[in-house]
Formats: C-alpha cells, structure tokens, sequence
C-alpha cells in the first residue's frame, strides 16, 4: 500500500528544486507526445526552444510575450502570498485593454502635453484596478468567495469586449470587421529596440518586478501582508486588517494586470482587437507558482514560459502541430509542479501502518 | 507478581533530538505513578510509546511481564490501557453515548451503553449525561466524558496527560476520588502533571524525567514541592514570594458594565463586567475555562472592538470600539492565550516576530523595515528573558512552547507598557521560565504599571495578585484583596455559587 504521510521539516533547496524537476518532467513527456505524434523529439524541440532565440529579433520577441507575463505574475504573487487568491487576471487584462483604448481613441494626437501613451497607460491601470475592485468588494463585504467571483469576471470581461468592438468602439471604416480603429501614433508605446516590437512595457515588467521585490522583501507593508497569510490571527493580534490587504492585494495585482492588457493592446497590437490576450492571465499563474512567488523567480519563470508561447507559434507553422501545444505544455508544467510540489511537504511510504 | 506494565531502555530519536534515552520504568497494578518533567522533558513521547502511537527505535515494553511485540492504539486497548489526552477529541455536535459509541469497538458498544454509561458515573462519582450534546457541556464535563469511555473498556491501566489544567479545585478533589477508587479496585494510574502539589496529595511513586532521560525515582510523599522541582530542572528553583503592592496609582484601565452578545453558537456572552485596575497592582482573574475569559480578552485587546467607546476607559480615553493599534499606543500590552499562530507566526523568523507588536516609529524607515533596528530589538528580548534558541532567525514555531512564551511575554514587556493583560502567560510552562515570567510581572508593577493576569491556576493568582475577581457564566464578581480571599472561596465561586442573582451579589467574602 502507499501513503503519504507529512514530512516533518520540508527543505528549503527542495522547494527550489521542485521547479527544475516539473521542467524537466514536462520536457519528457513532451518528448513522448512528439514522438507519438510521428515527430523527431530531438528536432521537435530545436525547432521550438532553440531557433526561437538564435537571434537577437527572436530575444525581443521572447521579450514581447515575457511583459505580460511578468507584469501579471508578480501582482498576483504579492496577493498569493497574503492568501488572496485572484484567479482572475485575464479579465482584468480585458478590462485594462478596452479602458486604455478608449482613453487612446478619445485623445487623439492631443495628450495634454504629455506623451501621448501616458495617459491611456494609467487608464489601463486604473481599468484593472476596477475590475480587480469587484471581487475584492464581494469579499470583505459579503464574504463571496474570490476565487470564484474573479474567476467569473473573466467571462464577462470578455463578453463586454466583444461588445465593445463590434459595437461603441467598432471602426466604422472596417468593413464590419470587429476591430477599433487604428491608434494615433503618439498612443503607440516607445519601441526599445529599433526594427523590432520590443516596447515600453518590458522595461515596465521588470521595473514591476524590482518594485515587487522591495515591497515583498524589505517593505513593512510587504510584511504585513504576508503575516495576514501565514498567521491570519497573529495579524488581527497586532491590530492589521484583513480587509485592507485584501483590498491592497486585488488594486495591486488587477492594476498590474490593467496595465499588462494596456501595453498590449497600445504596444503590439495597436488597436482593439476581440482577442487581445492569449491566456496570460491563466499562465502568469503558473508562473507565480514556478517562480516560488518570488519577483526574481518570476521573472525567469516567465521567460520559459514565454518560450512555450514563441515555440507553439514555431510548431505550428514548422511541425504543422495545433497551436493547443502550447496549451499542453503549460498543463503538464502545472501538473508536474504540483505533484512536485506535494513532495515536497509529504513522503511516500511503502506499505504498513505505520 | 511481574509489574503490570515494565519499560526497558527505552530510546526514541528525532531529527536533532533525543525525546526519550534509556528509559525504564515499572507500573505495579493498583499504583498511581507520576511522571514528573518540564516541556520537552519526553513525557508525552514516551505515554504515546506505551499506547502504541509511536514506536521506539530501542528498548523493550513488557506487559505483565511478557514482552509486546505489535503494539497500535487498538492492540493497546485491547490490552486494558486507556488514555485521557490533554487535548479532548471529543465530536461537539454529537452527544455523550454517541461520542462514547464511536471510541468503543462496534461489539462492545451494545445496546445497553447508556445503562452502563449510567451504572459507571454512579460507581465512579463521574456526574454525565448520556443525552447531553458534547457542545453544551463544561470542559470539566468533557473530561469526565472522556475518562468514561475510557472506564467502559475496563482498563488495567489508564494514563492521564495533565488532567487538572481544565478544572476547579473541587472539580479536580473529585477526580483524585475517582483516581483513588479505580486504583483500590487494582487499576493503574500513569499520571502525568507539572502540579507539585497534587502529585504529591495523589501519587505513590513518581518518575522524573529531564531531557528524556529518567533522573530519580522517588516518593512523592516524602518530598517537598520545592526539592520535586529541583530534581525536575536540576537545580533549585528561585523562590518567589506573595509581595503585596506598595502604591496606590490613578485608575488604568476601567470597565463599565460591558456586556456583549456571543459571536457564534460556542462562545460566551458577556454580561455587565465592571471593574476597574490602577497604576500599581496586578488583578488576577480566576475561572474556569470557557467562562467568557477568550470573549474578555478580546474586547480588552481590541480584537473585538464592538463595545461601546465608553464601555473601556484605557487611559483616560473611550477605547471600546478602538482596534488593537490604537490601544497599543494608549499604552497597552497583551499576550494572548494561543502562543502559535496568534502570539507569534509560526513560520516567521523571532526578528519579524519581534515587529509584529514593535514601535513602527522606531522599526521602519520611509516604509522599509529597518531590519538593523528590528535585529536588536529581537536579540534584546532573547537575551533579557532568556529565550533558548539557536538565533533570532529561527522560526518562532521551532521554539518549545516555554520559550516561545517567553519571547511573547519580553516582547510585550520590553516598551515599558503602562498595562499587562496576560492570558495564562505561564500555562505549559516550565519552573524556570515561570519563574522569570512570574518575576517580570512583579517588576513591572513595581515600576508602576498595571497588570490584569488571567489564570486557571490557583497557586499562581494567590502569588501573584493584588485583588483577585473570578468569572463564571460571562461574568464577574466584584474584585475582592487577596488577604481576604482562601483558594476555598475563590474555588466556590468559580464553581458559581453566589452568581445566582448576578455578579454584583458574588461578593468573595
């Protein structure tokens, strides 16, 4: 018979470990799935982990797929560590995007001055921030769970931007296409590579990450959110409430998110379009886990993950596989690293009772 | 006659620790034995041995003189060993003969359990009954319940892990009776406790255990509380004496009437508490546990702040509706019943434990803890309360709950607070950090500050207080000098009486 039963004092180099071996777990079974498949696994993964970044052109558009990711991640790890759990970063993404938009469109070439994406980027912001403010509501309010209230939102989220570009923000001169019009240029993101898409929002991401990392590390803010985590009781002891880091753990990590859909939609993508978002709300999530919560683990977490969203693009076109490998990748990860993760706090016993 | 349960070199080793060393130990039937030992002394490691819960890496247990080969908590039982735990693992939405069915073995539970249940309480003087849900019941009840279930299994051998700490005085006069009946009917006694005083009023052989390892053997009869102690911790304990207080300051902390509405099914209402406490003197408050003490706390602390403002005056202020916060900056300081998980997070180093309740003014820097100042402040408190720890890094939930106390206990203490409220701050505590908590306490009403102690034990309010009220159904009866008060008259009211028509008639003299 096999038992787990609870290790008494789990290892701190184990809990890094377990990263590094759902990693490779997921690149074993990968390499069985080609295989099955009818494909060489050996060139499968060339053609999707290794030509991707041969080249300086393939680094800026690792980076282009990694800012979202690490904007995403990072907010939502500050909530996680506080026992927050916001589920619903997509839609905050969602939600960001159409508000940047909107302030996008409405300036104009006009910006107050300003440089012109400043304003639409601080509305993305403040568009996540909105939406991230609903579950937070819910919860200390009402008691609703905010697993689920965040979940849900997402799927409005993505019903009010189908409305939006097919109705009120629809180019009347896009044949009927479901698009916004074409953003001004000065709306347009500072690129920081020429000749590539590299923007603004990569400088952002890791910029975030370096904040996060104070305010985890050495803030006392960052202090008590993660004591109201680890020891809800210990926190209501010394007087800090509850409600105020739910509330902090939802503006940060829905503002961050707000301006991950706005550096998207205002730096690649250009105009509002009915998908703006490849699920990187869902994979900041996994991301957050793989980088252990911590912003510098997060922040190589997304570059793998990142990889996985170049790569299923390259499988797609190279190994004519569905871009659902992408999809499959990031479960086998999730899979693997909560099963590694489970080792690392209980041990498999073989057989007896005790 | 071979001992009914002998124990040979016993050794139980765990990661960095040796619970139990070459312990041996024999239990004649008919014996009350106690074992004697401070926290992490290896008393509790070696009961789950002989009931089968673990199993040691050496040595050899002999049940009637035959060795035990397979030992589990059922094989144990079958035996004839009961055990009453510390903590009751009791179901509280079931009732008495239900919770008393599901520990039996399905065969002997029978049809007739509640005319036994009945028939034993009787013989035994163990007051239950069989329809009562366990939620309803008091905690001396729940034991009684437990001790029960244990009884219907007709043990030769029944281990008690410190049974008294739940009881009033009479409560526990009645369980040495139903101890002394069992062992006259040939039943053993293992009896694990920190309480000299009883060990010494019960017991015919005693096995003092230190660091796990067996250091004398004696009769407790013929020793005194004190050379118990000495053999306990190795060296004799410093004495400390009933000093009553010299000044008589302005009130610190006053309470009018306060009466507060239970917050779920299982808590307590308060009803109309008034006292107040001065600069100066330290008021005990006797009771038996779940008697409305947690629901006090609370409201004083600030983690329940739905009093009215005036209902708590601390310092002069209106503070009832004030949080924790506000009323540490009004000079208060509270160390809270649970040591893990509210007085200290586990899974944080002592220094972030140390900020928890800090000065923010002094720890933190334009928002950024000042991890230098917050250090000291850790390494201060360990060193002034003497805490045993490898470094200030350690997590607070790998200190042994003595040592966490004291940390908790320094750090409340090192700001120089105006008012104490401390909730049972040497309960499982060892003699020699009692000591030091106790001694702590003492000086700081010497310097003029106030302190409002809850205690479930008797010797320590008498020791320590100025003036002693007792709770009893979420009151409080009117605080009375400690000269004037016996433990007697104290025990009486915390068993209720004279709280018949409220608290203001249960007058302690």
């Amino acid at each position: 018979m096999l038992r787990l039963t609870r290790r008494t004092n789990p290892s701190r180099s184990l809990e890094i470990l377990a990263p590094l071996v759902a990693v490779a777990l997921t690149l074993v079974v990968a390499a069985i799935l080609f295989v099955a498949l009818g494909k060489n696994p050996a060139d499968a993964f060339a053609a999707m982990f290794w030509r991707p970044v041969q080249d300086l052109y393939g680094w800026s558009e690792l980076g282009v797929k990694v800012a979202p990711l690490i904007l995403c991640a990072v907010g939502l790890a500050i909530g996680f560590r506080a026992s927050v759990w916001n589920i619903g970063a997509e839609g905050q993404i969602v939600v960001g995007a159409i508000a940047a938009s909107w302030v996008a469109l409405a300036i104009g070439d006009g910006g107050f001055g300003l440089p012109g994406w400043l304003l639409p980027l601080l509305a993305g912001a403040l568009g996540g921030m909105a939406w991230g403010a609903i579950p937070a509501l819910l919860r200390t309010k009402a008691n609703a769970n905010e697993i689920l209230v965040s979940l849900m939102l997402v799927y409005v989220g993505g019903f009010l931007l189908q409305y939006v570009v097919r109705g009120p923000m629809r180019d009347p001169m896009s044949f009927g296409f479901p698009q916004s019009p074409m953003f001004p240029d000065p709306a347009r993101l500072p690129i920081l590579l020429e000749t590539t898409r590299l923007h603004l929002g990569f400088a952002l991401a890791l910029l975030a990450a370096l904040v996060a990392w104070l305010f985890v590390a050495r803030s006392y803010q960052g202090f008590v959110f993660r004591l109201s985590g680890v020891a809800p009781a210990a926190a209501a002891y010394a007087g800090f409430s509850r409600s105020r880091v739910i509330w902090g753990s939802f503006l940060i990590s829905g503002g961050l998110a707000g301006l991950a859909g706005a550096a998207e939609v205002l730096g690649p993508i250009g105009q509002l379009q009915p998908a703006v978002s490849p699920g990187y709300g869902f994979a900041a999530i996994i991301v957050a886990f793989l980088g252990r919560l911590h912003p510098i683990g997060i922040v190589a977490a997304a570059l793998l993950m990142g990889l996985f969203y170049l790569g299923g693009e390259i499988a797609q076109l190279e190994l004519q596989l569905p871009i659902a490998i992408t999809g499959v990748f990031q479960g086998l990860l999730l899979f693997f690293l909560l099963g590694a993760d489970t080792f690392v706090r209980w041990r498999l016993v073989l057989g007896g009772t005790r | 006659m071979p001992p009914l349960l002998e124990l040979v070199g016993i050794t139980k080793r765990y990661p960095g620790i040796v619970a139990n060393q070459d312990v041996s130990l024999a239990v004649q039937p008919g014996e009350i034995q106690a074992l004697l030992g401070e926290n992490g002394a290896g008393k509790s490691t070696l009961m789950k041995i002989v009931y089968g819960l673990v199993r040691p890496d050496e040595g050899e247990i002999r049940w009637q003189g035959e060795p035990v080969v397979e030992n589990s908590p059922v094989l144990a039982r079958k035996r004839g060993v009961g055990m009453v735990f510390q903590h009751f693992t009791l179901f509280e939405t079931l009732t008495v003969a239900e919770n008393i069915a599901l520990g039996l073995e399905p065969a002997d539970a029978g049809r007739d359990l509640e005319g036994r249940i009945r028939e034993l309480s009787r013989h035994y003087g163990l007051a239950v009954a069989p329809h009562a849900p366990v939620w309803s019941l008091s905690v001396g009840e729940r034991q009684r319940v437990e001790i029960v279930r244990c009884l219907l299994q007709s043990p030769r051998l029944l281990i008690m892990d410190e049974p008294t700490s739940v009881l009033t005085p009479q409560e526990a006069n009645g369980l040495f009776a139903t101890l002394r009946r069992l062992a006259a009917e040939g039943c053993a006694v293992l009896y694990i406790s920190h309480k000299l005083e009883e060990i010494q009023a019960l017991c015919h052989a005693a096995t003092v255990l230190r660091a796990g390892k067996v250091v004398a053997r004696c009769d407790p009869t013929r020793e005194t509380a004190r050379s118990l102690a000495a053999l306990m911790i190795g060296k004799a304990p410093p004495e400390i004496e009933h000093r009553p207080a010299e000044r008589d300051g302005p009130v610190v902390l006053s309470v009018a009437e306060l009466s507060l509405p239970p917050t779920d099914p299982h808590s307590t209402a308060l009803k109309g508490i008034s006292f107040s406490l001065r600069a100066g003197e330290i008021l005990g408050v006797a009771g038996v546990a779940g008697n409305g003490q947690r629901e006090l706390l609370r409201a004083l602390s600030g983690e329940d702040a739905r009093a009215p403002a005036g209902a708590i005056t601390l310092a002069g202020r209106p503070a009832g509706n004030l949080g924790p916060k506000r009323r540490r900056a009004l000079g208060l300081a509270f160390v809270p019943e649970e040591r893990l998980g509210r007085g200290a997070a586990p899974s944080l180093s002592l220094a972030l434990n140390a900020l928890l309740t800090g000065k923010r003014q002094s720890l933190t820097r334009a928002g950024l803890i000042r991890r230098g100042a917050v250090e000291r402040r850790a390494a201060e408190i360990v060193r002034r309360f003497d805490v045993r720890t490898p470094g200030i890094q350690a997590e607070a939930g790998s200190l042994s709950g003595g040592n966490l106390q004291k940390f908790i206990v320094g750090r409340e203490l090192i700001d120089g607070p105006q008012l104490l409220i401390a909730a049972h701050p040497t309960w499982g505590v060892d003699v020699g950090a009692a000591t030091l908590i106790r001694e702590e306490m003492l000086a700081l009403r010497d310097r003029g500050g106030a302190v409002l102690l809850f205690s479930e034990e008797l010797d320590e309010l008498f020791l320590l207080s100025d003036r002693i009220a007792v709770m009893f159904h979420g009151m409080l009866s009117p605080p009375a000098p400690v000269r004037q008060l016996t433990p007697e008259r104290v025990g009486l009211l915390m068993g209720g009486a004279g709280f018949e028509g409220g608290a203001g008639l249960a007058q302690a003299h």
